[in-house]
């Protein structure tokens, strides 16, 4: 801009060492280190009305910063927190969020510029080196903390008195174990609660979504139907622990097509009955595909065909999801034979 | 000793001049010098020298997110409940009103809808979350592949480590409190991953869930681990990670003037006393425009946890992909036996997880026992320089990389329009073989370059210019590099495979080698043997080329 007023040796062509034929200077040896190369000065070193310029930048800067903070301040008293603003390309997206998250950016950003530039443009930028010193301490210190440690140790006789010695380790050995019992009662012992769901002789299959008992005829084919047992409310202070093993899900098959013995043995007229938790690591599975009868596990994409006893024919489960046995009660509702026979869910080291 | 301080405000006093008395910082200064010995300190730390690369900024995107996540989080501790109390919600969001809900899920709608300035300070403590992370991933493999682990900084390198580790598990029971439906399914994975272990599985998860999951505790659980104990350990452990990084001093890459003796730079104050205070508002200020503009977990769409439902797509956040990963393409193998069930198809994997990671904590005292180099290291290497370190370091990313692909398979798939099925096998294939192309191909450009440095000093560099010389011949100019150059280009080190020696000794007796000297041996030779780095030009094959036709 102003390269008239920049004395000759600061001009580019004046500082242009890397061109040309190049002298090596060393000529023992051309790879030597040359040392720290001359500062290069800025433009704002040498010309004082860059450097006037650089520092209203730098004021800019923070004067932005303090309009955007007293911008937050009015944001957050007059912007109603249910408003909403189109914003493009983002869309629909709340105002005072926007109002207030911009506002507070801008404040911040304006701050750490405007410092960056000023030391960017107006601090010294001239290089110097600081010496490193070794980390490790000289040979007569390291001997002298060897000594006194020694001396230290000798004093205490540690080493000459065992008994006293092999005590303290026992007693410091055990002192944390009051810590590890105390942990105890953190949870119960599993017992056998993993095997166990609401499941039971006589209990009726309730629609998840309408909350009435499943007919047979409520349930067609190709659709699929989440249950969970006769008397499971949501309200309920154990909900959320029973139906993390009772979810089922239903599906109605042509009876021809059920290829496993004991599936078709376990199903009331082409229903049958699955636990809705993956065997992998426990997801509810979701997605169910008519033509193929295969579910899906949304989390890990494990793969169950229903229409044969609901093995995996592919992802990372590592066994069948669990049938639940069905029947018709006396009034004609879906009711369950007995709890699954095996554990829902998950594997773990006891289910054997 | 006692005429020392009175000597100095004599000074300070007579610098002051008009007023005869010290100016006022100056006093409070003094005052607190005498307390707590503040000038000994800043004697040694004011005008400290940092070097200046673009590279070390990335260590401080760390730190200050980790601030901003302290600040934040705070603010939303006074008004987030960690109660897994039913309740039903009556807040201002609409479509839930009425339904059941925890009491975490429903103060979280509180923040989010009712407090003002509460959904950007959440999304702020969020989006600061996965830039601590990433900004973690991204400095540790730039300390990696510069080989700034190296002697004295392989405990710093370690504390790095931990706070990474310690990061992720921060994040996750972080992002589980709100008691939503994604993060909900996150904790029953890892409930389920919990179950899988050996004979402990079951017991670990009644205890950590206060009996089946969910229960009713592991709200309240997560957050105490959340807010107070992770955090502590990784406030300590940042502390102390800088006090070393002080205390070290930091490291430079080669050039003029730079050598293992000194360190290069500007001074702390003011140069970058500016340039790094200011950059804590510059990483402010950006999360703070991304928390005003990208929405981050919006829990109110996926609504409170059910055990029985689920939504697809279903994704932990970007740090926890690579478990993700491993989880969905390993196999389902269970070995049953003796009434006991060995989940090897979970187990396997969340061994991994810490298998792979460990290794990347080992690797500086793997490669210190390799090159046998007691010395300390402050000049950084170029990655080329250390091709098979960078062939490594290349191929554990794309190992993480591939796996982190895994973990989104059905994004993948639904992205892209592919089978899940074949975006799975790419995966189980791609996690043994991605590596091992990683490593030959990055091996060969690390071998490249160096050949290529190697042409540069002895040629110089291609000018572009093509001269046609009086009898019809044309040659491109190359023009011979400055002595600074010349050094930046040649300063690295080269070792020399290490060696078994001899087998005899001086009375002839034949000494038994151990296996470790044999693999040390061999692997050294893997390291630095003939094929595998580009011996670096000396200065007499530079000399004898340059006197030969130096006259370009």
């Amino acid at each position: 801009m102003s390269s008239q007023d920049i004395p000759e040796e600061n001009l580019p062509a004046a500082q242009e060492h890397a061109h040309g034929a190049v002298s090596v200077a060393d000529e023992v040896n051309p790879f030597a280190d040359p040392g720290l190369p001359p500062h290069e000065h800025r433009i704002q070193d040498i010309d004082e009305r860059a450097a006037k310029r650089s520092e209203r930048a730098v004021a800019l800067l923070f004067t932005v910063s303090m309009l955007a903070t007293i911008g937050f301040i009015v944001s957050y008293v007059t912007v109603p927190h249910d408003k909403s603003i189109f914003v493009f390309p983002i869309g629909h997206i709340s105002a005072l969020n926007f109002a207030l998250g911009m506002t507070l950016g801008t404040a911040l950003f304006c701050i750490g510029a405007g410092a960056v530039h000023w030391a960017r443009t107006l601090m010294s930028d001239v290089e110097v080196a600081d010496e490193r010193h070794a980390i490790a301490a000289p040979e007569d210190v390291r001997a002298k903390v060897h000594a006194d440690f020694r001396q230290g140790a000798k004093e205490s006789a540690i080493g000459r008195r065992k008994l006293i010695r092999n005590t303290m380790l026992g007693a410091l050995t055990l002192v944390p174990l009051s810590g590890v019992m105390l942990l105890r009662d953190l949870g119960p012992l599993p017992g056998t609660s993993l095997r166990h769901t609401l499941w039971a002789k006589g209990k009726r299959l309730v629609n998840m979504n309408t909350n009435q008992p499943l007919r047979p005829e409520d349930v067609a084919v190709g659709s699929l139907t989440f249950a969970k047992p006769d008397g499971l409310e949501e309200a309920q202070e154990d909900f959320q622990n029973e139906i993390a093993k009772a979810a089922l899900m239903i599906v109605r098959l042509q009876p021809g097509n059920i290829k496993d013995k004991r599936e078709l043995d376990w199903s009331h007229e082409g229903i049958v009955a699955f636990s809705k938790i993956c065997t992998h690591v426990g997801c509810p599975i979701s997605l169910y595909e008519q033509q193929t009868h295969h579910v899906l596990c949304p989390c890990h994409q494990s793969t169950f065909d229903l229409s044969d006893g609901a093995r995996v024919i592919f992802g990372p489960a590592g066994h069948a999801l669990p049938q639940l046995r069905i029947g018709v009660d006396s009034e004609g509702y879906l009711q369950a034979l007995g709890d699954f026979e095996e554990p829902v869910g998950p594997a773990f080291w006891e289910r054997g | 000793m006692s005429t020392a301080p009175n000597d100095k405000s004599a000074s300070a006093a007579g610098a002051a001049g008009r007023r005869g008395k010290a100016p006022a910082g100056e006093r409070v200064a003094d005052w607190a010098d005498g307390r707590l010995g503040i000038y000994s300190l800043a004697k040694a730390n004011m005008r400290k020298i940092f070097p200046d690369h673009w590279s070390f900024m990335l260590g401080e995107v760390c730190m200050y997110s980790f601030i901003i996540i302290i600040l934040t989080g705070v603010y939303l501790t006074l008004f987030f409940h960690p109660s897994m109390n039913e309740v039903e919600y009556h807040g201002s969001y609409v479509p839930l009103q009425g339904q059941l809900m925890s009491e975490a899920f429903s103060s979280t709608l509180h923040i989010s809808f009712d407090v003002r300035g509460g959904l950007l300070i959440r999304q702020i403590h969020h989006w600061a979350a996965l830039i601590f992370l990433a900004g973690m991933f991204v400095h540790m493999m730039r300390v990696f592949f510069t080989g700034a682990f190296r002697k004295p900084r392989e405990i710093n390198w370690l504390f790095g480590f931990l706070l990474f580790v310690l990061g992720m598990f921060t994040g996750f029971t972080g992002y589980s409190l709100p008691d939503d439906l994604l993060s909900g399914t996150g904790v029953r994975f890892t409930e389920g991953a919990i179950l899988s272990m050996p004979i402990v599985g079951t017991y670990i998860s009644f205890f950590l869930f206060g009996g089946e999951f969910p229960g009713h505790d592991f709200v309240a659980r997560f957050y105490s681990i959340h807010i107070l104990l992770l955090p502590g350990i990784m406030l300590g452990l940042m502390v102390a990670h800088l006090i070393l990084v002080f205390y070290h001093k930091h490291t430079q890459f080669a050039g003029p003037g730079k050598s293992e003796k000194n360190v290069v730079g500007m001074p702390l104050l003011p140069v970058y006393m500016a340039k790094a205070g200011g950059f804590f508002f510059l990483v402010f200020g950006v999360i703070a425009a991304i928390a005003a503009v990208a929405q981050i977990n919006p829990i109110w769409a996926m609504g409170p946890y059910r055990p029985d439902q689920v939504s697809t797509g279903a994704q932990p956040d970007w740090y926890m992909g690579f478990a993700e990963g491993l989880i969905r393409f390993f196999p389902g193998w269970e070995i049953n036996f003796w009434g006991h069930t060995l989940v090897l198809g979970v187990f396997i994997p969340l061994v991994l997880f810490g298998v792979v990671l460990g290794a990347m904590a080992l690797y500086p005292f793997i490669e210190s026992w390799i090159t046998g180099d007691k010395r300390e290291h402050h000049i950084l290497d170029r990655p080329r320089n250390a091709p098979t370190r960078t062939a490594l370091g290349v191929a554990w990313v794309t190992m993480y990389m591939i796996t982190l692909v895994g973990g989104g398979n059905d994004l993948w798939a639904t992205h892209f329009s592919l089978s899940i099925n074949a975006v799975t096998w790419f995966v189980r294939i791609g996690f043994f073989a991605g590596p091992v192309i990683a490593f030959i191909v990055t091996k060969r450009i690390c071998l490249g370059l160096q050949r290529r440095d190697r042409e540069k000093v002895l040629h110089g560099r291609e000018t572009g210019i093509i001269k046609r010389l009086p009898h019809g011949e044309f040659i491109e100019v190359h023009e011979p590099l400055s002595q600074e150059q010349l050094h930046t280009l040649t300063a690295h080190e080269q070792y020399k495979p290490a060696e078994i020696g001899p087998t005899v000794d001086e009375n002839g007796v034949e000494r038994k080698v151990k296996a470790t000297e044999k693999l040390r041996a061999k692997l050294s030779d893997a390291y630095y043997g003939e094929d595998n780095q580009i011996p670096k030009p000396t200065v007499e094959e530079y000399k004898e080329i340059t006197s030969g036709h130096g006259h370009h």
